[in-house]
């Protein structure tokens, strides 16, 4: 059954059949964007910003069609608000944008995390600090993974690498969300936004069967009938509260950390050098570790899938026995942080980082693990 | 199905440019489309944004037998050019010994790197066999798939009949048109 | 014996937190008595902001979201958008609607969301300790304008309802003072009309009420009173605007 409209982006695959294989090009704006409504999502604010247009294009014509709401907003701002009014009444909802935008809407973000509201961002990563450019980038790691906004509280980042798994991030996207409370960010980048790749089209039913939680919202905002009244807020004034709730949020996230950290790993048992690469870096790494093993080199990949909770398992001696890890960003040193908690000095680590526009690129990653 | 696709190596990387207008987007994801109908695995990256509206266009379209790493063509195997700026820009990107396909009535090129130098005057072939200055790039992917030989033009065509009805006919011709120009 | 007044069922059993003479208590009350006369506890969703009021639901007796700074106006739009068939109204003061939420405030009333906005204005910041407010009066005295607002150097004070009138989006708009018993009934049969409006349908709505501080006005509160009917309405006419 299709269920999709093709490639909103490109006039010619408008309205496009899909061949025997119900496979259809697709970019990752795109299956994001379908991805969420498959996911169940029925709320949509955004305000333009390239490198992520695509995606809220598609929403203003595909959202209608699923019987939800699409606003364009007056800015990243009032767009992050009306995500956290729509979830605070019990709707899937989210919003998109890129850098700049996404510090714009950390006001929001925090207060999402501080009302313990479930909502999806996503960012599709271009260059910065500042106006930057719009080139794909991978440095908003930190603000990510870290907080982001002001106070003690995390996102659950999923960071996908292709179109298809874009499109099925969503899914998990929602469900962690509403699982713990919390906002969820799919962390991606302009490239991958932009690139389109063949997009297997599914059943949905079957799909969301699998990967699609129902939870209960016994919190949510739809008028006090039969119940006591709901109060969604983040606002705690009296002498303990707040600390009290602050605890109640750690324990939450260490849950998380404990149960929710996932990544890909690729011929690690025998590496001698594993990679380590996130989003469109970890395609491009997989490549390398293709070329390098066809040398001859023991080479690995670690992908993390989940940035935070950031999946340290990844790097225990019984999952990877390698001495050396090399990471790879596009950006100056963010996960590389992260890699070096993990590795806690046991191994040596290396890292080859651009950003502003460019990246590393294939023939320097392997000719740099070539010396390792 | 692969064996509808003809591909030399393991991999064929194309950047196609031009001005914006020239149909370059679309050139780029009709060989996207045909690769992935081949059975094969295929990336599409379009240049965006500021680019775009700066007048220029070009994309990058890699088609693998097996998973493409960067979608980002650094060296490519083909370079199909539309104009002479273009010719200029991306030359250097194209790999030694790779096939450079221009558009000889808007670029001239006097090059060595590439194994295989093929200009063809695809604006005024579009015009005199298909009647639009805008079918040129349908004139071009016809002189490129004539070159590689990699997917039959009844593919390409089937595609096209799919999407865009109106411009079928137009189009054919140009794509035929820019097969025989290679003959 | 025949009771003849009591607590709305929307309010709370509740010792309040605002200062002696502020207005916000009979604001609030006056909202809770037309939910319940129009019958929609059960359906009302408040939007409360940031400012004095923050913790509006500590007192109302419905279903609450508190929003950030400003962004009241996005946040039901958000709401409503989901749930059209419940009332949802915002309830802000100067600050918050009219500084640093301008920007949401201009585009919900210019969507012509179908929401009912409850504008406290008293002309200063209270929460954060009597600073200067978009609706501060020329000459009033904060503690950011010690030496009164000069309009050369901080600005007129800001005449938001009558810039929203201006919008087609907006449905109606009226501006009423605290500041006396038959004021207060015509700020109720004000609001009365702005939810009516919304559960027919009708559109963006917004009451303006203008409401004593008679802490940081440095008053006393029947003082507080007899500033707004002898200098603020000078400058905020009352009256329906639209």
């Amino acid at each position: 059954m299709l269920f999709l409209r093709p490639g909103l982006s490109g006039m010619l695959y408008r309205g496009a059949k899909v061949n025997k294989e119900k496979k259809i090009l697709l970019s990752g704006n795109e299956a994001i964007a379908e991805g969420s409504i498959q996911a169940g999502c029925r709320f949509y604010a955004g305000y333009p910003i390239t490198p992520q247009n695509e995606l809220t294009a598609y929403m203003a014509r595909r959202m209608p069609e699923a019987g939800g709401v699409f606003i364009q907003a007056e800015s990243e701002i009032a767009a992050i608000n009306m995500v956290l009014g729509a979830a605070a009444s019990g709707i899937r909802a989210m919003t998109s944008s890129s850098s700049p935008g996404i510090s714009l809407k950390q006001e929001g973000i925090s207060y999402l995390a501080g009302a313990e509201l479930p909502a999806v961002i996503v960012n599709m990563m271009r260059g910065g600090p500042g106006l930057g450019n719009i080139m794909s980038s991978q440095s908003d790691y930190f603000q990510a993974t870290k907080g982001g906004g002001h106070g003690d509280y995390h996102c659950l980042v999923l960071a996908p690498s292709r179109v298809q798994e874009s499109f099925d991030a969503m899914f998990s996207a929602f469900s962690l969300a509403e699982k713990y409370r919390v906002p969820s960010i799919i962390l991606g980048d302009g490239m991958l936004g932009q690139v389109m790749e063949p997009f297997s089209v599914r059943d949905p039913a079957a799909f969301a069967g699998e990967k699609t939680v129902k939870v209960p919202k016994p919190w949510a905002l739809t008028g006090c009938a039969g119940r006591g009244p709901n109060v969604v807020k983040s606002f705690y004034l009296r002498d303990g509260d707040l600390e009290d709730f602050n605890l109640r949020l750690q324990k939450k996230y260490a849950v998380i950390l404990k149960k929710e950290a996932r990544y890909e790993g690729t011929m690690l048992k025998d590496a001698d050098l594993v990679l380590v690469a996130y989003g469109t870096m970890a395609r491009i790494c997989s490549a390398v570790v293709r070329r390098l093993r066809k040398e001859g080199k023991k080479a690995g990949l670690i992908r993390p899938v989940t940035l935070w909770p950031f999946p340290v398992q990844a790097f225990l001696p019984k999952a990877s026995p390698a001495r050396t890890f090399l990471v790879v960003e596009m950006s100056y040193g963010q996960m590389l942080e992260d890699v070096k908690l993990a590795l806690n000095g046991r191994a040596q680590v290396s890292f080859i980082g651009r950003a502003g526009g460019g990246f590393p690129l294939e023939e320097v990653i392997a000719a740099e693990a070539r010396k390792l | 199905m692969v064996k509808s696709a003809n591909i030399l190596g393991q991999e064929e990387k194309i950047i196609a440019a031009g001005s914006g207008g020239q149909g370059i987007m679309l050139l780029g994801k009709l060989l996207a489309e045909a690769g992935m109908r081949a059975g094969l695995r295929v990336t599409w990256l379009p240049s965006y944004g500021a680019e775009v509206r700066g007048g220029t266009a070009n994309c990058m379209v890699v088609i693998s037998k097996s998973e493409p790493g960067s979608p980002y063509v650094e060296k490519a195997d083909t370079l199909i050019v539309m104009n002479q700026p273009s010719l200029g820009r991306f030359l250097p990107r194209l790999r030694q010994g790779g096939l450079l396909l221009y558009n000889s009535s808007l670029a001239q090129a006097s090059v060595k790197t590439a194994l295989d130098v093929r200009g063809y005057p695809f604006t005024e072939t579009a015009a005199a066999a298909a009647g639009s200055l805008k079918a040129a790039n349908m004139v071009a992917l016809g002189a490129y798939i004539a070159v590689k030989k990699m997917f039959p033009a009844e593919k390409i065509l089937e595609i096209i009949q799919e999407q865009k009805r109106e411009l079928l006919e137009m189009n054919r011709k140009a794509l035929l048109a820019g097969i025989a120009l290679v003959k | 014996m025949k009771k003849i007044f009591s607590r709305p069922e929307s309010l709370r059993d509740a010792a309040t937190h605002y200062c002696p003479g502020c207005g916000h208590g009979i604001a609030h009350r006056l909202v809770a008595e037309v939910i319940d006369l129009l019958g929609v506890r059960e359906k009302v969703i408040a939007v409360a902001p940031v400012g004095c009021a923050v913790v509006a639901y500590d007192y109302w007796d419905f279903d609450c979201c508190e929003a950030a700074h400003g962004r009241a106006l996005a946040v039901a739009t958000g709401i409503k958008r989901c749930r059209p068939d419940r009332v949802v109204f915002t309830y802000q003061g100067d600050g918050d609607l009219a500084a640093i939420g301008t920007n949401e405030t201009i585009h919900a009333a210019n969507r012509g969301e179908n929401l009912t906005v409850v504008f406290v204005n008293n002309a200063i910041y209270g929460m954060t300790g009597g600073q200067m407010a978009p609706t501060t009066l020329i000459g009033q005295v904060t503690s950011t304008t010690p030496g009164g607002r000069q309009a050369e150097l901080q600005g007129y004070p800001l005449k938001i309802s009558e810039m929203l009138a201006m919008l087609p989006g907006v449905k109606y708009v009226e501006r009423r003072g605290l500041f006396c018993p038959q004021e207060i009934i015509k700020a109720k049969a004000a609001l009365h009309l702005a939810f009516d409006n919304q559960i027919r349908g009708g559109g963006f709505s917004l009451v303006e009420l203008l409401s004593p501080c008679p802490t940081y006005w440095g008053m006393s509160p029947a003082a507080a009173m007899d500033w707004i009917r002898d200098t603020m309405v000078k400058e905020f006419p009352l009256g329906r605007i639209k």
